[in-house]
């Protein structure tokens, strides 16, 4: 047995899970899918006195289309979300999910599961970041919703308190002539990127960009947004924007570790490659949509 | 849970993983742990159908699962499936360590997609590690069961 000892409480509702986190603190921790959590525990990077398994919570679960946001329940299982018809509607997050992890991993892992666990090499921070989704959360006081730009705090450290859960992530579907990309590299399939760029694009009538967004994994303790980058292409025309440049400006704004997998310097230059192909390639479908 | 159409009722300590309630406790010793963090995939199983780390959850949740390994994948004489066939035949294995966790793989990934293509197959294979055959055998094999 590698993770090391814990009590293990499988609630069936909503109101006995917070509960449980609210006796016990700091001591209990979440149990989703556990692709990432169960891992860290095996490898003793994390211990916990009490595992709170939300998997038999019926109210977690379930994919629904509302006015203009698609509302995904923390734990719909990412393979689930990846079949399902209404994701097309948010394009990065239907680009993402193929690429989390191998597809034995997906079976299991959720998407609440991992945008909870904030891990900055992780797809689905990002894509929350870049659509500027909404965290719908539940503790002892009730609901509230967070914007992304406020959930994530830093490396697995998110503006959730000890006793409150993610139960839905809400992502907006943006209206009119929109491009989306989403590129990564990694050295094998599955593996965590090395870097990743998701892009968003919004073309107005005039051809101006009207909205932009590009957000970066694996280049920063977490997830990041390269405002200066977008601030720069919104309301130039998008014909005739000097990508390449914007692409520059965007990875030199990061923050990226040295580790055996890169060094900081190889990681911008990659990312400023993936995301002038990003923005390449969503530029052209928001010309066309 | 019932595994390979047995239930089975035990006590277990919280901590305890599938992997090892099913191969402590049942006996089943066929599914293999390697990494036991959830990298190499030798310890795959079904769960409720769908091919799952076992290392990475833990017995105590799957009070009403029902989970597959690779002792349940052959017929009950003994005789092999054809994924297990076509690993023999197609020289999907030396030491053998990983072959339970690629056979369950293999065996949830075509009867998913029964035709795929040669990208595909590389993309399915990746979430489990070999460490002698170089993959050549592993991708001969599943090809032959897709029948190309």
């Amino acid at each position: 047995m590698k993770p090391a000892p814990f009590q293990l409480h499988i609630p069936s509702t909503l109101e006995e899970a917070v509960g449980l986190l609210s006796q016990h603190g700091e001591e209990a921790k979440v149990l989703a899918g556990g692709q990432s959590l169960v891992p860290l525990m095996a490898l003793r990077l994390a211990r916990y006195e009490h595992l709170v398994d939300v998997n038999r919570i019926a109210a977690l679960q379930g994919i629904a289309r509302e006015g203009g946001w698609l509302t995904i329940g923390a734990m719909t299982r990412q393979t689930t979300a990846e079949a399902h018809r209404d994701v097309a509607l948010v394009p990065l997050l239907h680009q993402a999910l193929p690429l989390i992890g191998h597809f034995q991993i997906r079976n299991r892992g959720t998407v609440g599961g991992s945008t909870a666990h904030a891990d900055p090499a992780s797809e689905l921070p990002a894509v929350a970041l870049a659509l500027d989704a909404e965290m719908v959360i539940h503790g002892p006081a009730g609901g509230r919703v967070v914007p992304a730009r406020e959930f994530f705090v830093s490396t697995w450290t998110t503006g959730l308190k000890p006793d409150e859960i993610l139960t839905a992530v809400r992502y907006p579907v943006w209206p009119g002539h929109c491009g989306f990309a989403l590129e990564e590299f990694a050295r094998r399939s599955g593996d965590f990127a090395i870097a990743g760029v998701a892009c968003g694009l919004e073309v107005d009538q005039d051809g101006d960009v009207a909205r932009a967004a590009i957000a970066y994994f694996g280049m920063a303790p977490t997830a990041v947004r390269a405002s200066a980058a977008e601030a720069a292409l919104v309301g130039s025309p998008a014909r005739g924007a000097d990508l390449a440049e914007i692409a520059r400006l965007a990875a030199s704004n990061t923050d990226p570790g040295d580790d055996i997998h890169g060094s900081a310097g190889f990681r911008r230059r990659v990312a400023a490659h993936l995301t002038e192909r990003a923005l390449e390639r969503a530029l052209r479908e928001s010309i066309h949509a | 849970m019932a595994v390979n159409g047995i239930p089975r009722t035990a006590s277990v300590e919280d901590r305890r993983t599938l992997a090892e309630f099913l191969r402590e406790q049942c006996g089943l010793t066929g599914t293999h742990l390697g990494c036991e963090h959830g990298v190499c995939g030798a310890c795959t199983v079904l769960l409720d159908g769908g091919a799952v780390r076992s290392c990475l959850l833990f017995a105590a949740q799957l009070q009403d699962a029902e989970v597959t390994t690779i002792e349940g994948l052959s017929a009950e004489d003994g005789s092999l499936s054809p994924v297990q066939q076509a690993f023999a035949d197609h020289h999907g294995l030396q030491c053998g360590f990983c072959t339970p966790g690629f056979v369950v793989s293999v065996t949830a990934f075509l009867s998913s997609n029964p035709a795929p293509t040669d990208g595909e197959i590389a993309h399915a294979l990746s979430g489990n590690l070999c460490r002698c055959t170089g993959y050549q055998g592993i991708i001969a094999a599943v090809k032959a069961v897709a029948g190309r």
